[in-house]
């Protein structure tokens, strides 16, 4: 997907994407909902978002935790070599309870969000990590949230 | 605060996402063995209380056309980082602002904000506004432009605790 099929979202399209990042209805068919404010059927909200689901551009219609409400969770880093980066990444990602993993360029190149029942457990997939990969892992928990995940304003162009 | 266990199942039934079908909160209480009247109040009850931050469609900015992605973190001050992390959160284009310890030597940040734009000129033109607006602008700072992506998806805060079948419905 890239710029050009962006730009050929309808306006319908654009609407799902971009006003219903908060305060989903919690009514018993929130399709039916959206479709109301948006003024088309229900069938439609369905098929468009699960289009919309399967072409990656929606990754779910999801509840996102404040961080450390349930459970705890970390930011690590990792300084890896190039030829290892693919094989420390699925290892990485082998983890139920990493959620995100991103290559970065710096010299702590793997970048990745862990989180677990308890900061024990958090901390145990961090020395498990370390000890199969033979990495030092670097362990940056929150300490002060300015900003949490609101949503994200899409600009069309 | 601690969670019930109920609460803590469907938190980890909802990382998956809520099911796109007519009525998805009965089908995510068929699966816990719950009322769908019982799933909705408690899923209103969880965002009342703060445990759950925002409930909605959740885009992949990569695949919208946000290819220029960045993390950006400067080394502040103790006396200036929680003004600064403050003034960063109230930039439109700011979407997650905060403070995580310094790891000297290797990583002597403790700022951290994510930006993303359509391409790179344009996020190093918000950083430098960014910067400015947060009284920044002085300090070391680095901008980790993220590459690949290995994984993204919903956390799970306690996956060993939830029924197996909590996850026959990913996407």
């Amino acid at each position: 997907m890239d710029m050009e099929t962006n730009t050929e979202l309808n306006a319908f399209e654009r609407r799902l994407l971009d006003e219903f990042q908060r305060d989903f209805p919690l009514t018993p068919s929130p399709y039916a909902e959206l479709g109301r404010r948006l003024g088309v059927g229900e069938a439609h909200v369905i098929e468009t978002l699960s289009r919309l689901q399967a072409q990656g551009l929606v990754s779910r219609i999801g509840a996102v935790v404040t961080p450390h409400r349930a459970g705890w969770s970390t930011l690590a880093a990792m300084s890896v070599p190039d030829d290892r980066l693919d094989d420390v990444a699925a290892l990485v990602n082998g983890h139920p309870g990493v959620n995100h993993n991103y290559e970065r360029d710096h010299a702590l190149n793997l970048w990745f969000v862990v989180t677990g029942a308890d900061r024990g457990g958090v901390a145990d997939i961090l020395a498990d990590i370390e000890e199969r990969t033979g990495l030092p892992v670097l362990d940056l928990p929150l300490e002060e949230a300015y900003r949490l995940d609101l949503g994200f304003s899409l600009q069309w162009n | 605060m601690e969670l019930s266990a109920l609460d803590r199942f469907l938190l980890a039934r909802l990382a998956d996402g809520l099911p796109i079908t007519s009525r998805p909160y009965a089908d995510l209480a068929t699966s816990l063995g719950l009322g769908e009247e019982e799933v909705i109040a408690r899923v209103g009850a969880l965002i009342r209380d703060g445990t759950i931050r925002r409930f909605g469609v959740i885009v992949r900015h990569r695949e919208l056309g946000y290819r220029a992605n960045a993390m950006v973190v400067w080394d502040a001050p103790a006396d200036r980082v929680d003004a600064a992390g403050r003034q960063l959160a109230e930039l439109p284009y700011v979407t997650l602002a905060y403070r995580r310890p310094r790891r000297p030597p290797v990583w002597p940040y403790n700022l951290f904000c994510m930006i993303h734009g359509r391409d790179r000129g344009t996020v190093h033109d918000l950083v430098e506004e960014a910067s400015n607006a947060a009284g920044l602008s002085d300090l070391p700072r680095a901008i980790l432009f993220s590459q690949r992506c290995f994984k993204q998806r919903g956390a799970r805060y306690d996956a060993s605790a939830a029924p197996a079948m909590a996850f026959g419905a990913a996407s």
